[in-house]
């Protein structure tokens, strides 16, 4: 039998398992060292009180690429998940509405906001499926192009001036670098509505609608959601998915083997030194694991230039998002809420001002007295994650920075508490039914995910850290100054939240260079 | 203690409201100086000459010139990781540098083009002076992600002076350092002049022996004081020389001044206006079988390729000042470089220089000529002169060398 050559994968996160899987079907000998106990990384199912699990950390997968999910032949997990979840955008006073992706209902909505949604959201799927060449390849460079590197720019170029055509390309050009808060007031006049759509702006992100930038985060949203696959749509379906075909392709997992360090060479990367003092060799090494972690830690400034390190230092990382998971007995009553849209996407976000005076404590370093929440019954479409009669409510709540001025001792009951009493005054009695909670704010989430910082995207999304910034200049398409290792998670382009570009995009890369065996 | 780098000027730009930083010697450089006539250098008020050029290079070159040198920038770099961290700023390997020992060093950016170069002094117990011609905190800071060292800038906190030329030896035997025999170029001890502790290093800007010593700042008046009492006495003819005779002996032992012969990759703001230590002639001061160090992937890939352009030294024919002229292939030929600082070598009778030329395939051009224009009774005149390249510094004398000098 001929030696097959071997890569290391450092992570078991959706990208470190996307990457494995294109890796496993080039013929390599994948074999993925995880530091935790359990696969999945921030997607890994966990237990958070006796008897409650709880499905990592997404609330509800931006979802995984339609290619991967072509390329690697997956199948749909489980029946009961629905195929699409749409978001529910709550009122205190059950005045809700109901976003889908084509469209808005709602008691309150007016006839020509239902109709400026539907040309909002076609405009910007427009502009996520003109990008579409820019995120599903490495980024260009824009120095010494090769001929991918023009291809993708000439693609890019193509679909800005052809597919959008002209109207779209300059309304394009001129909200790209504005923030969404303006936008939105442009389009809409339900403040509801607004503030709504403004959270999946800024959600995971140190911004407010009126950060600027936060145009090109949203569309990063919408980009992720356009091309979608359908059939596995929670991110515990996905991780599901992805393991048993990597498994079946070969890919052995490791789990409980933190990496210590990258071994170098001569510049070049030779394997991994595993905690437990075990080395393991490999012609190629994969880093899962967020950027900081993998040159500061892993590798090591010692083997790296100065100023490489500097700009890896400099990457602003820091999250701000909080989860919370209760333990409850019967299901929340949401104020004039249908039980059956408990199954998607519940917001508090009453309107723009409020998102954005949530953003304001967090940029003084406090945490907000009225967060802005994300909520999901994860346990309604999957119920082996409560005992039956119970379940599992899931909650991302922002802004809360990682490292807040008192520090998190105190805080975390009086931010517990912030969260609580603001449900409750949409799901009155929502706190006499929880039986138990967890909190993680990000600094556990930091600790707890080996991600420094605990951010979303393993790196803020802002313009100066994306496309040929991203993570930064000099290892921005995937392939690092350490010969032989390559980065695959969220802190490469097109960045964060489940949707296994980065991990599909970094195999591609190491496939170019490596080719197929 | 850091310093506030608003207080920096260029060389020639010294503005008159700029205040320029006394050094602990201005007492004895005033009182010294018939010329006043000041130049900054990193901020501090240098004399460019005290009395005559011509005297004070003829002092370096033939008795003996002493020089402050405060203004060097100088930083303490201690702490655990220190030797590691100086490996991975510097292109030579230092890992064998003794205590007591000092070493010729450069530094590169990321693209392995060099920020500056200097001096690095094993000061024992594991710490070490960085001695460097610009201001580098701020890059040794950057440099000092992942490293367990401590930085502080002590140029202000150590005083320096040079002591060059043929005598000084003598001159500093004759102060009280009785040690100096044994003390090798590039070696350092502690002595005392006069009771006053001080480290004594042979080392220097001038190609002939000389030695530079290193006090507090309280000592300074004192140490200088000591030095020229010896010249009071009638001994030994000792002059204070200024930047001018520097620049002079500098060109002839052949040093580069990062700065004035090539542009520092800090300031470099234009591509390929940078250079690598390979284009300034300094390749043998990189080793690229070393540990890992800041450019060095960068060079690994240049010196893979022929050389495109270097800083080298000519000497040119005649005796027409070169300064900036052009440099062509042949006479009214195509251009090839430049001259970027040169000097009439009044003990070689010649012009030298350093030129900024390009290389063919690897190769230096077989012949090269500079046009020259300069004045004669106010009227503008140009003329060829041919240029030889030199591959060894122009002047360095053997006793630079011996160990023990010879007394004069
Ligand atoms: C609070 C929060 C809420 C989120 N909610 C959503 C959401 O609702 N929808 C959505 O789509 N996205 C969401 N995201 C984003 C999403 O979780 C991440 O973008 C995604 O998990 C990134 O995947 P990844 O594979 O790149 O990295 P990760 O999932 O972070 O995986 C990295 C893996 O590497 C491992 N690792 C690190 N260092 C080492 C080492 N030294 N040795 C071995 N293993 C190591 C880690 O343990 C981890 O398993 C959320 C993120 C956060 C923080």
């Amino acid at each position: 039998m001929t030696k097959r050559p071997s890569v290391i994968v450092i992570g078991s996160g959706h990208n470190g398992m996307v990457c494995s899987n294109y890796l496993a079907m080039a013929g390599y000998q994948v074999d993925v060292m995880e530091a935790k106990e359990s696969l999945g990384g921030a997607a890994g199912v966990f237990e958070f009180a006796k008897d409650f699990r709880a499905p990592g950390l997404v609330n509800a997968a931006y979802g995984l690429n339609r290619k991967i999910y072509k390329d690697l032949k997956l199948s749909p997990q489980s029946e009961k998940a629905p195929k699409k979840i749409d978001c529910v955008a709550l009122d205190v006073k059950g005045e809700h509405l109901i976003l889908t992706s084509d469209g808005v209902s709602g008691h309150k909505i007016s006839e020509t906001d239902i109709g400026a949604y539907k040309k909002f959201k076609k405009e910007f799927t427009s502009y996520a499926k003109a990008l579409d060449p820019l995120m599903t390849d490495r980024p260009p460079r824009l120095k010494n192009m090769d001929r991918k590197d023009k291809k993708t720019l000439a693609r890019l170029g193509w679909n800005l001036r052809f597919g959008l055509g002209t109207d779209s390309m300059r309304e394009f050009l001129r909200v790209g670098g504005i923030n969404i808060y303006d936008v939105l007031n442009e389009y809409f006049d339900s403040r509801h509505l607004k503030a709504a759509l403004a959270v999946d702006a800024v959600m995971g992100q140190h911004m407010g609608p009126r950060t600027p930038n936060t145009v090109l985060t949203y569309i990063h949203r919408v980009w992720a959601q356009t091309h979608a696959t359908s059939e596995l749509s929670t991110g515990k379906d996905i991780l599901q998915a992805l393991y048993n075909s990597a498994d079946s392709a070969g890919v052995r997992f490791r789990p409980n083997s933190r990496v210590r360090r990258v071994l170098v060479e001569q510049g070049r990367a030779t394997g991994v030194l595993l905690e437990s003092g075990e080395e393991v060799s490999a012609s190629i090494v994969v880093s899962n694991a967020d950027v900081k972690t993998t040159f500061l830690e892993l590798v090591g400034a010692q083997n790296l230039d100065a100023m490489f390190c500097h700009r890896i230092d400099n990457i602003r990382c820091e999250g701000n998002v909080t989860k919370i998971f209760f333990a409850v007995r019967a299901l929340p009553q949401f104020r004039n809420l249908d039980q059956k849209n408990l199954r998607h996407r519940l917001l508090i976000a009453p309107n723009q001002r409020y998102v954005e005076h949530a953003f304001n404590h967090s940029k003084y370093g406090e945490c907000s007295e009225n967060p802005v929440l994300e909520i999901t019954v994860p346990s309604l479409a999957d119920p082996t994650l409560a005992p039956s009669g119970f379940h599992v409510v899931s909650v991302s709540a922002t802004y809360t920075p990682r490292a807040p001025k008192q520090g998190w001792d105190n805080l975390r009951t009086v931010f517990l508490g912030n969260v609580l009493s603001t449900i409750e005054q949409y799901a009155p009695g929502f706190s006499e039914n929880v039986e138990a909670s967890k909190l993680l704010t990000p600094a556990d989430i930091g600790v707890n995910y080996n991600n420094v910082g605990g951010h979303w995207h393993h790196g803020e999304l802002s313009l100066d850290q994306s496309f040929m910034m991203r993570p930064v200049f000099g290892a921005s398409q995937y392939d690092t100054p350490i010969e032989g290792l390559f980065l695959c998670g969220a802190g490469t382009h097109p960045g964060g939240g489940i949707t296994g570009v980065p991990g599909h995009n970094a195999a591609n890369r190491i496939l170019e260079f490596g080719g197929r065996v | 203690m850091m310093r506030s780098s608003s207080i920096k000027a260029g060389p020639d730009h010294v503005d008159f409201k700029e205040v320029l930083a006394p050094t602990p010697f201005q007492d004895r450089v005033d009182s010294y100086s018939l010329t006043q006539d000041w130049a900054s250098w990193n901020g501090y008020k240098t004399a460019k000459t005290y009395d005559t050029l011509a005297s004070e290079y003829f002092a370096i070159r033939s008795t003996c010139g002493v020089m402050d040198l405060t203004p060097m920038e100088k930083y303490r770099v201690g702490g655990p990781d220190a030797l590691h961290f100086l490996n991975r700023l510097v292109t030579r390997d230092i890992s064998g540098l003794q205590p007591n020992r000092v070493t010729y060093v450069v530094w590169c950016n990321d693209e392995g083009k060099v920020l500056d170069d200097g001096t690095i002094f094993s000061l024992g117990g594991g710490e070490y002076r960085l001695c460097s011609q610009h201001h580098q905190l701020d890059w040794l800071l950057i440099s000092s992600l992942g490293f367990d060292v401590t930085i502080e800038e002590e140029t202000h906190s150590i005083a320096a002076l040079a002591v060059q030329g043929p005598t000084s030896y003598s001159v500093l035997s004759a102060a009280g350092i009785q040690e100096l025999n044994g003390l090798k170029p590039f070696g350092m001890i502690n002595a005392r002049v006069n009771g006053i502790e001080c480290m004594v290093s042979r080392t220097g800007f001038t190609g002939d022996l000389g030695y530079e010593i290193w006090i507090d700042p309280s000592n300074a008046s004192a140490i200088w004081d000591a030095i020229f009492a010896l010249k009071e006495q009638g001994l030994f003819d000792i002059r204070p020389t200024g930047l001018g005779a520097l620049e002079m002996v500098r060109i002839e032992a052949g040093f580069i001044l990062p700065g004035d012969d090539f542009n520092t990759a800090e300031t470099a703001i234009r591509a390929d206006h940078d250079r690598s230590p390979y284009e300034l002639g300094l390749g043998w001061l990189v080793n690229l079988q070393k540990c890992y160090f800041t450019g060095k992937r960068a060079l690994f890939a240049e010196f893979a390729r022929p050389i495109r352009r270097k800083l080298v030294r000519l000497s040119i024919e005649g005796n027409k000042p070169p300064k900036d002229a052009f440099l062509y292939d042949r006479k009214g030929g195509g251009r090839i470089g430049t001259i970027k600082s040169c000097v009439w070598s009044p003990i070689l009778k010649t012009n030298v220089s350093m030129a900024d030329i390009e290389y063919d395939k690897g190769a230096p051009p077989k012949q090269i000529w500079a046009e020259i224009y300069y004045q004669k009774e106010l009227e503008w005149r140009a003329t060829w002169a041919q240029c030889r390249l030199s591959i060894k510094p122009f002047w360095v004398h053997q006793r630079s060398s011996a160990t023990p000098p010879q007394k004069y």
